[in-house]
Order: structure tokens, then C-alpha cells, then sequence
């Protein structure tokens, strides 16, 4: 029962890294793949992690879980806003 | 259907084959330095493949201290070469600006006698 | 049933490594090969610890792709352009490309005959029956720092040598413009926790996953993060200390090892009572000497005030140094 839970929230966390994916591919500029490599980051991994806490309990693995997500959040935030500062100013250096 | 090892082992052999024609084919440094990454990849790919031993055993941990001391290795190399690459840039755009400075000085030269011969 | 789910997963990981290789290597702009570099060693990291090898996940990515890319990104400022064209007669084109392909049938022959034809007898009973004795339980720990020391001092002196080339050819790289504030709010808490990872992965490494490299790695990833948001940062740092602490992981290991020569006859030869310690004392110096080499590395040159000692070296360095 736990395990099947597990499974279909690492199937909805990884659909989120498709959508990602997909936006990557194929979004025309920068901006709008940051936004949906954003939604890959927070959301995708958010049910991957939940998965994995389904799968292997215990206190001190969920916490080191959560705090992985929430790293790698904190990562994806910052990097995606100096890509974005970066792609604006060579726009406006262009204009 | 191939074994786990035979599979991973022909990956590595087939990302060193990939790493060495990038690295024959460019003649810049920073191409040829990630192609031969890609070749290092590839031999520690190789490595890994013969040390494992299923999904339950323990693999063999000899092979993988090899790998990690040749990981550490590999960005030492790659730093080493890059500060070359950077030296030789350097000698490079002095040697061209010289050349530049060269070039006007003895065009002034030529410019100033054709003035006192015109007066 | 399982079998084939995870044939399905390791042809689906091999089909990607590939895939990222071949357009890492074929890429026109450089920009872009380094960044497939980068995720081809993110990649590399997940099949290491496929393949149950968590020490090597964990230096891959830290090494492999973290200090790896930073080196090449920040080199790629060194080229004027950022534009690769390959510049081979189509003759010397089909030479390569047969050449490569015969050397790769060559290769996966001599692979599955390997495979096949070996009598499948590694080292792992051998390692395992002498794990006590080593001084520590991780296998691979006991490999590095007790059974094959000697090989782990010779690399220490490699990255030495590695890093005093870097600093011998160039002066310091110019600094980078300051990013702004959201990076330089992220470096304030997340240095701190990188340091605790950094000394937590060191403990670790005796009895789990982790080791010298991986947490020296991490502390350099750390410096060069405070380096890339505060970037006059590492200015004052005292530069006696820093050559000390170059020279501490092989100054450490080269003493043990003597140590034990007058103790046990034989170079490197820990005695099995106080083996953890001595390991736990090497693998602290090693870290600090391995951090500090890999921050210069990154750093590009000699820092600021670090005088050429020798009158010939420093008219060499006036002359050509100059950026």
C-alpha cells in the first residue's frame, strides 16, 4: 500500500520534470524555459522527495530529504535569477 | 540480453572512441581538453563495469579508489592545461601588439623624411 | 521481471551518456559544450552510484562536474571567440573517423572477451578479510588510505604539481563584477553549511560513504562560491599560511609514513591498533591541502602579492604576466 503510494508520487513528481523537459525544449527564449525549469525544481522533486520519504521511514532520513529539497530550491532560485539578470542585460546591450 | 557489466564496459568503450576523434578532429584547446574528459569518462566507465558484481554483492573496491584517485587527477590536469592555454593566449595578443606598435613606428618613420623632402 | 526493468534503465542511462558525449564533443559554440559537459558529469554521478560505488557519486559531482565546470566556464573568458569550427581536410577527416572505428571494434572485442573469458575473481574477499585490520570499515577508504597509501600520497603530489604550474604561469585572473545581492545572501548561509558537509563527509568516510577527497572538494566548492559572490574576498588571505597549507597533506603523510618505517620496518605500514587514528590525522591534512590547491586552481594564478622570488623569474613575469 506504502509502496504503490511511493511509486505514484514519483510518477506525478516525474510527469512535472517532462513538462520541464518539454519546456526546455521548446519555449523560444530564455525567460520562459527559466519559468518552467522552475516548475520542474519545485514541484517535481517536491513528489520525488515525497516518494523517497514513503519509501525509506524514519526521522532522520526525511529530514536530510526535506532539506536536500529545500537546497536545491534555494539553488535553482538563485541561479535562475543571474541567467535572467545575464539574458536582460545582453538585451538591452543589443537594443 | 547482455550482462549489466558487458553493457556499461561497451558505454565506456564507446565514450572513449567518441572523446578520442573529438580530440584528433579540433585544433583548439578548450574543445580537445573536454574531448579528452570525455575519454577519461570513459576509461573510468570501463573500470567501474569490471568492478561491479550484481545488485547484492559486494563490488571490488580497488578499482574504485583507482577511479577516485584518477577523478582527482583529471581536474588537476585539466587546471594545468588551461593555465597553458591561458599563458599561450597571453604570449599571443602581446606578440601581435608588438607587431601593431612595430608597424606604426616604421610607418611615422617613412611619413616624416617625404615631409622634409616636400619642404 | 526485475531483470528487465533495469536492463531497461541502464540502456536508457548508457543511451543518454552517449548521446550528451557525442554533443559535448560536436558542439559549434563552446558555451554550450561546457555546459553538456557539466550535466554529462551530473549524469556520470547518477551511474556511479548505479553501479553501487557512493564514494565515486559523491566525487563526481562535487569534482567532476562542480570544480570541473567552474575551471572551464571561467576559461572560456581566456579566448577571444566562442565559436568552434573544425579545421581538418576532409582526407584527415576519414583517416580519424576509420581510424576511431577500428580502434573501437578493437576495444569492445578485447571488453567482452575480458568479460567473458575471466574467471570472474576480484578483490573483494581479499579487501573484506583484511577490512579489520585497516582501521576503518569503508572498503574503499581502506583501500585509499591503508592497503594502496602509497598511491594516494603519489597523488597528493600530482594535484601539487598540477597547482604549482597554475600558479607559476600566470598572475591572478581579474575579478568578475559582483553579482548582486540575492547570491551574495544565498553564500551567507549556504558557505557555513558547506563547511559542516565538508567536515561531516571527513568523519564520515571511516565507516560510510564519503572520504579526504570529497571533503576537500566541498570546502573548495565552498571558497570558490565566496570568491564568485564576494570577489576581493580571498585578498588579505596571509599568503605564509597559504603555502603551508599546500604542502600540510603530503608534509603529514610523508612523516606518518616514516613514522611507521621506524615502528614497522616497512614504509606506510600502519600498525593495526592506532591505524584509524592515523588515517583520520592524514585524511584532515589531505582535505586542507587538497581545498587550498583547488581554490588556486580555480583562482587562476598567483594572488595578489605573491612575489616572483628569483630577479630572472620576475623580469620573465613583467614582461609576459601582463594582462
Amino acid at each position: 500500500m506504502i509502496d504503490s503510494l511511493a511509486v505514484l508520487a514519483v510518477f506525478f513528481g516525474l510527469f512535472f520534470f517532462l513538462s520541464g523537459s518539454i519546456g526546455l525544449l521548446r519555449l523560444p527564449d530564455v525567460f520562459s524555459r527559466l519559468h518552467a525549469l522552475a516548475k520542474a525544481d519545485n514541484i517535481g522533486l517536491a513528489f520525488v522527495a515525497l516518494g523517497v520519504i514513503l519509501l525509506e521511514p524514519g526521522l532522520l532520513n526525511d529530514i536530510k530529504v526535506v532539506i536536500i529539497w529545500l537546497l536545491v530550491m534555494a539553488a535553482s532560485a538563485v541561479s535562475s535569477h543571474l541567467v535572467a539578470r545575464r539574458a536582460l542585460r545582453k538585451e538591452r546591450d543589443d537594443d | 540480453m547482455i550482462s549489466t557489466q558487458l553493457l556499461y564496459a561497451l558505454a565506456g568503450v564507446g565514450l572513449f572512441a567518441i572523446g578520442l576523434r573529438a580530440t584528433l578532429l579540433h585544433h583548439l584547446l578548450l574543445p580537445r581538453l573536454l574531448a579528452l574528459n570525455v575519454c577519461g569518462a570513459g576509461v573510468f566507465l570501463i573500470f567501474i563495469a569490471i568492478a561491479y558484481a550484481g545488485i547484492e554483492g559486494m563490488p571490488d573496491p580497488v578499482p574504485h579508489a583507482l577511479v577516485l584517485t584518477g577523478i582527482v587527477v583529471a581536474v588537476s590536469a585539466t587546471a594545468m592545461a588551461l593555465a597553458l592555454g591561458r599563458r599561450l593566449e597571453n604570449i599571443k595578443s602581446d606578440a601581435i601588439k608588438s607587431e601593431a606598435t612595430k608597424s606604426e613606428t616604421l610607418k611615422s618613420a617613412a611619413v616624416k623624411p617625404e615631409a622634409m623632402n616636400d619642404e | 521481471m526485475i531483470e528487465i526493468l533495469w536492463f531497461m534503465v541502464d540502456v536508457m542511462l548508457v543511451l543518454l551518456l552517449l548521446a550528451l558525449a557525442w554533443t559535448t564533443c560536436s558542439s559549434r559554440d563552446v558555451m554550450r559544450a561546457v555546459t553538456l559537459f557539466i550535466a554529462m558529469g551530473l549524469l556520470l554521478a547518477i551511474i556511479w552510484a548505479r553501479l553501487k560505488a557512493p564514494d565515486l557519486a559523491l566525487a563526481e559531482a562535487i569534482i567532476g562536474a562542480g570544480i570541473s565546470g567552474a575551471l572551464l566556464l571561467s576559461a572560456i573568458r581566456d579566448y577571444p571567440s566562442t565559436a568552434i569550427a573544425v579545421d581538418r581536410s576532409p582526407l584527415m577527416h576519414s583517416i580519424i573517423n576509420t581510424f576511431t572505428m577500428a580502434l573501437t571494434i578493437v576495444m569492445s572485442w578485447a571488453a567482452w572477451h575480458g568479460l567473458n573469458m575471466s574467471d570472474g575473481v576480484r578483490l573483494s574477499e581479499q579487501v573484506a578479510s583484511q577490512l579489520a585490520v585497516s582501521g576503518v570499515s569503508n572498503p574503499v577508504t581502506a583501500v585509499l588510505l591503508n592497503f594502496r597509501a602509497y598511491d594516494t600520497l603519489l597523488e597528493l603530489a600530482v594535484v601539487l604539481t598540477a597547482v604549482l604550474t597554475v600558479l607559476i604561469l600566470n598572475d591572478k585572473r581579474a575579478d568578475s563584477t559582483a553579482p548582486g545581492p540575492l547570491l551574495q545572501g544565498m553564500t551567507r548561509w549556504l558557505v557555513p553549511l558547506l563547511v559542516v558537509t565538508s567536515g561531516y563527509l571527513l568523519w564520515v568516510g571511516a565507516h560510510a560513504p564519503g572520504g579526504a577527497f570529497q571533503a576537500g572538494a566541498m570546502l573548495a566548492a565552498a571558497m570558490i562560491l565566496l570568491q564568485l559572490a564576494y570577489p576581493s574576498i580571498h585578498q588579505g588571505f596571509n599568503l605564509y599560511l597559504l603555502k603551508i597549507l599546500l604542502v600540510i597533506g603530503i608534509f603529514i603523510f610523508v612523516l606518518t609514513g616514516l613514522w611507521m618505517m621506524s615502528v614497522n620496518d616497512d614504509f606506510l605500514a600502519f600498525s593495526p591498533a592506532h591505524a584509524g587514528t592515523l588515517i583520520l590525522v592524514i585524511e584532515t591534512a589531505a582535505t586542507i591541502s587538497i581545498a587550498a590547491a583547488l581554490t588556486l586552481a580555480y583562482i587562476g594564478g598567483r594572488p595578489t602579492g605573491w612575489e616572483a622570488d628569483n630577479h630572472g623569474n620576475r623580469a620573465m613575469t613583467e614582461k609576459g604576466g601582463a594582462e
